[in-house]
């Protein structure tokens, strides 16, 4: 293994360990998500979803609850000193870029694990959408996960902390939730999923998660430079 | 040293607004389906596109503070986005008269263009705080760049996801391409563009020059050990 392979092996298994220990971000971001869909439940009166308001509701939530992650990903460097230990490593520091992208990634896959269920049992009549959908997961997670991550360390480092992640990530994430809902809002139509501009949308996911991934990767070790 | 050839520049940028003006009251005809509130297109237009321009030029200025880690690029950058965002007001601003007199309402939802500027807008305004909350000079400005940097490449990519979100294709009110103009209107619109862009730049280096004679006059009472009067702005860059 190169070095920096071992660095971000290590940096993942580090977060996820800490994460499996203390469990700290996730059960909060699930718990949250299935709080909010008992609110839309009674904030919209219906007991049944679909179609845009059914996106909407799913990506709406999806997001705040990302953003209580995003918020915590960066608490323990802080904290214990480990960004001052990831300078003083012999190791490229983009690795931790692209290590807590993938900390990141997992976390959120984990949360629509349980909150995607959850919303299909709550509001959909039939679950036929839920596997096209995992396509639009992935591609708009990782999207969330750069951003998320470039931003979520400038935040950590700033006096504002929790208040800054979702004042500047959600304009940030407002392209990616337009494409997310506009593939969604067919797959969860009434009488069966619908394929309505999907490839365009999933592209334009692609292009974000290029587009971001790169930026992020490019200027992240300008913000670790002391 | 900023102020230098500021009173040519202003001096220039009055007169081609003064041309300008007088083109689009007394030269640029009447528009046949919208008549005299058409006349909004010539500052709105302009206004935003040169605003757009300034946040690209911001990013830009970032990537070379990013670069060179010279801090006079961090105050280009923040200039920039400064005067785009006092611009992005006046838009917004307009863009709601004229969609008030045209469509009848304030607001419409299915421009595109509108509403992807009011996304852009919304980003660039989380600038202040977000400045705001880092204390320490060269971390502010470092992560200040980072942020004009994304916000750079943000900004087509929204344009284009917003685009696409619009399920029928929004008549516009003028051809995209500018063949749907007639030429007089088009002589008219591309003064009324270069003076905009003028007023911008003006403005860009009126606060440069006012930003790094206020630097130089607290230098100096620094030297003289008189206190300075009130604080300083936390936000904005010190200019040499």
């Amino acid at each position: 293994m190169t070095p920096s392979r071992a660095a971000f092996a290590a940096i993942l298994g580090k977060d996820l360990r800490a994460e499996l220990r203390t469990l700290q971000s996730l059960p909060a971001m699930a718990l949250f998500a299935i709080t909010t869909f008992v609110i839309f439940r009674f904030g919209l009166d219906r007991t049944h979803l679909s179609g845009s308001l059914a996106a909407g509701v799913l990506w709406a939530t999806l997001l705040f609850a990302a953003v209580l992650g995003i918020n915590r990903l960066f608490v323990a460097e802080r904290e214990e000193g480990g960004f001052d230990a990831i300078r003083l490593a012999p190791i490229d520091r983009s690795v931790l870029f692209t290590a807590k992208v993938a900390a990141l990634l997992i976390y959120l896959l984990a949360l629509e694990a349980i909150a995607v269920p959850v919303f299909a049992l709550f509001f959909l009549d039939s679950e036929a959408a839920l596997g096209p959908l995992l396509a639009v997961l992935v591609l708009a997670d990782f999207g969330l996960a750069a951003t998320g991550t470039l931003i979520s360390s400038m935040a950590v480092n700033s006096r504002a902390r929790d208040l800054l992640v979702p004042l500047v990530l959600l304009p940030l994430v407002v392209p990616l939730t337009i494409a997310a809902t506009g593939a969604t809002e067919p797959l969860l139509a009434l009488g069966g999923p619908g394929y309505h501009r999907f490839g365009t949308w999933l592209m334009v996911l692609g292009l974000y998660d290029l587009i971001f991934g790169l930026v992020g990767y490019a200027v992240f070790d300008f913000l670790l430079e002391d | 040293m900023y102020g230098k050839g500021l009173r040519p520049l202003s001096i220039a940028t009055v007169a081609m607004l003064a041309v300008s003006l007088s083109l689009v009251f007394f030269y640029a005809p009447l528009d046949g389906d919208q008549g005299f509130i058409q006349k909004i297109f010539y500052i709105h237009v302009p206004l935003a596109t040169v605003a757009l321009f300034g946040f690209i030029v911001g990013g830009l200025f970032a990537i070379a503070h990013l670069r060179t880690g010279n801090s006079k690029w961090d105050a280009y950058s923040y200039v920039s986005i400064h005067i785009s965002v006092i611009f992005g007001v006046a838009v917004l601003i307009t863009g709601a008269i004229w969609a008030k007199a045209s469509w009848g309402h304030w607001w419409v939802w299915n421009e595109p263009t509108l509403v992807s500027f009011l996304i852009v807008f919304l980003l660039y305004c989380t600038y202040y705080p977000f400045r705001y909350a880092i204390e320490d000079r060269d971390q502010q400005a470092r992560y200040a760049s980072v942020f004009a940097v994304t916000a750079g490449a943000f900004v087509p990519l929204n344009f284009l996801a917003v685009r696409l979100a619009q399920s029928l294709v929004h008549p516009r009110v003028f051809a995209t391409s500018n063949g749907g103009l007639p030429g007089s209107m088009m002589l008219t619109f591309l003064c009324c563009f270069a003076a905009v862009a003028l007023l911008w730049m003006t403005l860009v280096k009126f606060e440069l020059s006012a930003k790094s004679a206020s630097g130089q006059v607290k230098r100096l009472r620094r030297a003289l050990d008189a206190p300075a009067p009130g604080a300083g702005s936390r936000i904005a860059p010190e200019v040499s």
